[in-house]
């Protein structure tokens, strides 16, 4: 039985050596360059004249945000700014902010990735943005103002999971994401989180086009130089789902499309 | 023999001390508080500042810390045992013990850089619970009570005893498996209530997460019901036997603890400190269940009788360390 058990052990020992030779490289590989167009969508996306404006309400009372305790790390008590939690961001007009709104289907063609780098800050130990998109192949640009560590860790579903760290003040990295990720079924956009301070966490929705905005605390947003056409427009909140609204645009006009989120 | 047997009643006591960090760590969720490995980011981890140890890298950081201190303990103890101990099994078991604790620090460096896939993540528990019962063992065959040999009577001429008693460590090992997916499928609180799940005796609707969750309670159920019979069977039929009677009460008190804490973490909502005494008090039990496994199984190890000199007043007081400290 014994020598049994041994050699059991031993064998575990010689799969864990070999998986950990293969793993020993220290950040694993992320950031994956696009593809260009898909095989459907080779024509060039068209841009246009037309607008879906409107706003995002939240009906009711709000919950109350409550005061993160940072007490775990000395530095982001010192270095906090802004202590609440952000999951309802609501306006005095009852606007909803860190909505994700954007054109969910109707768009056809491949656009490509916008070359301005959007900035994801760790500062006061929490994201800034709270929300936001990105484009497929456009650079995020992850930054790390505080004077601790971070460890930058996104949990998508569709594209590759990274866990990257940022122990220097002043440290920067770039990522990109190769799929498409918006809320898939239900589920979060691409979550990033930091596990060395547990309550930091954004949200990213990646898209294979322009036609996004995340809103402020007045709710408003404004969906510019779109093609005349008929869409699906998506408003997504990390608490409250996403919803949808079907909407038709005619050439340099605006359509106005409104979304109410109730609480529960 | 008897500075090394103290030796490992410290390896026994850093060990549990592992489990609990080891058990901080996924209570707290900073298994990945810290990103690389074997470096802390990117400095020897030796030589990674106190001062940063923040947040999550308190535990995970610190589980390491105490993870290296005791995979060092483990290279003494197998240098040791190869010097100094006469029987080439429990050498053997000591080099065991040192391939053990070497694939437990490979395995949880795997899980960090593939972000803790759960069949990493529960095998490291696993393997957590075996390494940990190999020091206790080795912490009792070193003792002086089981060099004196057996006892009496044993496994031979009870069989149900013999029987019960291998059983009991197989049950919870296999309800500590459970309980390890439930935690690293993030399942701890998959059926909400206590007792009862969902109001029913049995889940009304049911997912992956649910259903291993109930596993883990029935699994409860079948522990405390064997424990308990090992016990009342020993103290029914075998009520001198104080070597076996001990460690089976320890082990029917370390189960009923077992049990209330389990209904502790959930109606808590997995409360970090409730949720990880809970993988410690299981990692106890496990251990003492195997230390009464080998105990009433005495008589078949190959230094059964081997040690002939007379018992002493001190060896007739069967190792009280390790079961107290397991
Ligand atoms: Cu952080």
């Amino acid at each position: 039985m014994r020598h049994r058990t041994f050699w059991i052990l031993v064998s575990l020992a010689a799969i864990a050596v070999a998986g950990a030779c293969n793993s020993r490289s220290d950040v694993p590989p992320v950031s994956i360059v696009p593809e260009g167009g898909g095989a459907a969508a080779n024509a060039v996306g068209a841009t246009g004249t037309s607008t879906v404006s409107g706003s995002i309400t939240f009906e009711g009372e709000p919950p109350a945000p409550e005061t993160i305790r940072m007490n775990s790390d000395p530095v982001c008590v010192k270095e906090a700014t802004n202590t609440e939690t952000e999951y309802y961001v609501v306006g005095d007009g009852g606007g909803l902010g860190n909505v994700f709104v954007y054109v969910k289907e109707g768009l056809s063609g491949s656009y490509s990735a916008s070359g301005e780098t959007i900035v994801l800050d760790q500062q006061g130990c929490r994201y800034t943005p709270h929300v936001f998109g990105v484009q497929v192949g456009q650079t995020v640009q992850i930054t790390n103002s505080d004077p601790t560590l971070h460890n930058i860790h996104a949990t998508p579903a569709v594209n590759a999971e990274f866990n990257t760290g940022q122990p220097i003040q002043g440290m920067s990295m770039e990522r990109t994401f190769d799929q498409v990720e918006v809320a898939p079924d239900g589920s979060p956009m691409v979550p990033f989180k930091c596990d060395v301070h547990g309550w930091m966490n954004a949200y990213v929705g990646v898209l294979d086009h322009p036609y996004f905005v995340t809103t402020g605390p007045d709710g408003a947003f404004d969906i510019g130089n779109l093609p005349a056409g008929n869409y699906v427009i998506a408003a997504w909140h990390e608490m409250l789902g996403e919803q949808t609204q079907n909407v038709t645009v005619g050439d340099g006009a605006t359509a106005n499309v409104s979304f109410t989120f109730t609480a529960g | 023999m008897r500075w090394l047997h103290f030796y490992l009643r410290f390896v026994v006591a850093a060990s549990l001390l592992l489990i609990v960090a080891g058990g901080l760590v996924t209570s707290t969720g900073s298994g990945l508080a810290v990103p690389d490995w074997p470096n802390t980011y990117g400095t020897f981890m030796f030589a990674f500042p106190f001062s940063q140890m923040v947040g999550g890298i308190f535990y995970e950081h610190g589980h390491r810390l105490i993870a290296s201190t005791v995979g060092l303990l483990t290279i003494g103890l197998a240098v040791w045992l190869a010097r100094i101990e006469p029987r080439r099994w429990v050498r053997r078991l000591g080099w065991t013990a040192l391939a053990a604790v070497v694939t437990q620090g490979l395995l949880g460096g795997i899980t960090v850089l593939y972000f803790l896939p759960a069949p990493v993540s529960i095998s490291h528990a696993g393997l957590a619970q075996i390494f940990f019962a190999l020091v206790v063992s080795l912490t009792l065959f070193t003792s002086p009570g089981w060099r004196t040999g057996p006892g009496g009577y044993g496994a031979r001429s009870d069989p149900v005893l013999a029987r019960l008693a291998l059983a009991a460590p197989a049950v919870i090992y296999g309800q500590i498996l459970i309980g390890a997916t439930m935690r690293h499928t993030g399942a701890g609180l998959a059926i909400p209530d206590f007792p009862l799940a969902f109001g029913h005796l049995v889940p009304p609707q049911w997912t992956t997460g649910i259903a291993i969750h109930f596993a883990h309670r029935v699994g409860a159920v079948a522990v405390t019901a064997m424990v308990l019979a090992t016990a009342g069977h020993l103290l029914f039929h075998h009520p001198g036997r104080r070597e076996l009677t001990r460690p089976a009460l320890l082990l029917s008190a370390l189960v009923l603890v077992q049990v209330g804490l389990g209904a502790w973490t959930v109606l808590s909502g997995r409360q970090v400190a409730v949720n990880t005494a809970h993988v410690a008090v299981g990692a106890a039990a496990f251990a003492a269940s195997v230390v009464l496994a080998l105990r009433v199984h005495r008589e078949r190890f190959a230094d059964a009788g081997a040690d002939v000199r007379p018992a002493s007043s001190d060896a007739a007081e069967p190792i009280a360390g390790s079961e107290a400290r397991a």
